[in-house]
């Protein structure tokens, strides 16, 4: 990714745009359809889901000569992200376990 | 075999890309849900390894960064284990916190990477996403400081707060357009962190705790965003696609939010509602309630063919989820009909309420969406509130000069009898009379939700025998 010419860079950004916009749209019509039973447990996964940019701290922390303080910044970062990522999806997982239908029949509803 | 680690990332990245849009999709129904998580986890490991493999990682560093993830999954799963289920906003205000800061300390460490800062369009990504990261992450430190209550819940206003909050936000802009310009001098970044940090707090001040829901959903969404904005600087589509998707999901809900307050978004951010208003107060003349026992209340229920439980920010405060499960039981027992109704607002951030009546183990066929079950209400036996207020006041369909006027709400007034577990008269968050407590058919119930919903079934237990 180091060396592009002025227009490359500019079709990758444009490229990048698109793929905002559709998962923007994506997203507003997946939420849309999540029952509301289940909001806590939508916020707890996306939080874990935002966190992805663990990525983005591993790519600056592991970069081959990286200067002092962007190593430790991205190290924190990762730190963070990290904590995030798995506290995000583990309570996730532990709320929904809780939900149970009615053991018998189902509701009247 | 170089070939595969070369562009293994690449193909991990998709997976990962792909597990995180089917993990929200399958959060459309519980019986699914589980699966999306599973899903998810599995893109995130993938991610993980596909980044190490990449060229840019030199293995040199693979040391340090293992043991960032070890700490962070050291402290995460222990946090994630050990909560307790009433926690759940306050845990969800502080990992926003912790998603936030991580978005914006990579952004800061792109920016001192080199000598020369980026430049064009990724330093306008950049910008967004630290200070959106910044602020998120001061944000959502208070908002767990108000809902742990190691800071007042109400709103704190001054003379003139949206005058100072703007002018820090010109100051923010100013610092932050600079360096998309023009090369800034040294101090013009850290001032835009500091602005950022300071705006975040301020931010949330005027915000009372009733609000909490929106502000909450709000602040996902800032999170989201920033993990996107970050996506745009390393031109990362992994981290646009999961960025946009937390991004618009925080959205939709603090619009649902709203919608379920009758309240645009400047009014929640900027309307500091929630301050005892004197005139509500003033307005609060002595009329005479109805209260009754809990003998009597048993009986009444216990005597119902249906019954609609409400519950609210005061059910979770009191803790009475697993006593609401056992009144719930015991009029099952005897033949009632007992639903619950939800409202979307209710507690303190979205769906909190059915995830503590789940962790009581009342089945999730039985809690109703607002929508769904309003209709019910006019054939109901007793609608039994419990720590809910605003949500069940009237006056927001007719009262036009009420605050809370347009609000959609639970009709519990429609109901045969309606029975209210409150400590007191106290008027509820936004300090508004609720008039349902004077409608003769209101019985109030004063005292704590716990205890006196367990006074309750000993009441029943003793009266009422099963099959009667």
């Amino acid at each position: 990714m180091s060396v592009h010419n002025p227009s490359d860079v500019f079709e990758l950004g444009i490229l990048s745009v698109y793929v905002f916009l559709l998962a923007v749209i994506l997203g507003l019509e997946l939420v849309r359809r999540v029952s509301p039973l289940l909001h806590t447990p939508l916020m707890s996964l996306t939080n874990a889901i935002s966190a992805i940019s663990v990525v983005g701290g591993i790519l600056i922390a592991g970069e081959k000569d990286v200067r002092t303080l962007p190593q430790i910044l991205g190290l924190v970062a990762v730190t963070a992200a990290m904590l995030n990522i798995v506290a995000g999806f583990m309570i996730t997982d532990r709320m929904l376990k809780m939900f149970k239908r009615e053991p018998t029949k189902g509701g009247k509803h | 075999m170089e070939g595969f680690t070369q562009y293994f990332w690449q193909f991990a990245y998709l997976f990962a890309a792909f597990a995180t849009v089917f993990a929200i999709k399958w959060l459309n129904h519980p019986s699914t849900a589980r699966r999306g998580v599973i899903t998810g986890e599995i893109g995130f490991a993938l991610a993980i390894i596909g980044t190490f493999l990449r060229a840019e990682v030199s293995p040199s560093h693979y040391l340090s960064i293992l043991i960032a993830i070890v700490i962070g999954a050291m402290i995460g799963a222990p946090m994630a284990r050990l909560m307790p289920m009433t926690a759940v906003p306050q845990f969800t205000a502080l990992s926003h916190a912790f998603g936030a800061l991580a978005a914006a300390l990579v952004g800061t460490a792109e920016y001192y990477m080199t000598d020369t800062p980026p430049h064009g369009f990724t330093i306008v990504a950049l910008i967004i996403e630290v200070l959106l990261g910044f602020l998120t992450f001061t944000a959502s430190l208070m908002a767990f400081g108000k809902l742990q209550g190691l800071v007042p819940s109400p709103p704190i206003t001054y003379k003139g707060q949206n005058f100072v909050n703007l002018t820090f936000l010109a100051c923010g802009v100013v610092f932050g357009v600079w360096p998309m310009l023009t090369t800034a001098p040294v101090w013009v970044y850290p001032a835009f962190v500091l602005i950022a940090l300071i705006f975040g707090v301020m931010f949330i001040l005027p915000i009372g705790g009733g609000d909490m829901p929106t502000v909450i959903a709000l602040l996902n969404s800032f999170a989201g965003a920033s993990a996107c904005a970050m996506g745009f600087t390393l031109e990362n589509r992994l981290l646009i696609i999961a960025g946009a998707l937390n991004a618009a999901s925080g959205f939709i809900l603090s619009v649902i939010m709203c919608k379920a307050m009758n309240r645009s978004f400047t009014n929640v951010l900027f309307g500091a509602f929630g301050q005892v208003q004197d005139k509500a107060v003033g307005k609060a003349e002595k009329r005479p309630v109805r209260s009754a026992s809990a003998e009597d209340a048993a009986m009444l229920l216990a005597n119902s063919s249906k019954v609609i439980i409400v519950p609210g920010y005061g059910m979770a405060v009191a803790q009475a989820q697993h006593k609401v499960r056992e009144l719930s039981d015991q009029l099952i027992k005897r033949g009632v009909d007992v639903q619950f109704a939800i409202h979307p607002v209710a507690g303190r951030m979205p769906g909190h309420m059915n995830v503590l009546l789940a962790e009581a183990d009342i089945p999730y066929d039985r809690l109703h969406e607002m929508e769904d079950i309003n209709g019910e209400f006019p054939e109901c036996d007793v609608a039994l509130v419990i720590g809910a207020n605003d949500v069940v006041n009237p006056a927001a369909r007719h009262d036009k000069t009420s605050p809370i006027y347009g609000m959609p709400i639970l009709d519990v007034d429609k109901a045969r009898t309606v029975m209210v577990i409150k400590r007191s008269m106290n008027p509820g968050f936004a300090g508004i009379e609720n008039e349902l407590y004077y409608d003769p058919k209101c019985l109030m119930l004063f005292g704590d939700a716990k205890s006196f919903v367990a006074e309750i079934v000993k009441e029943i237990n003793a009266q009422v025998p099963v099959g009667a």
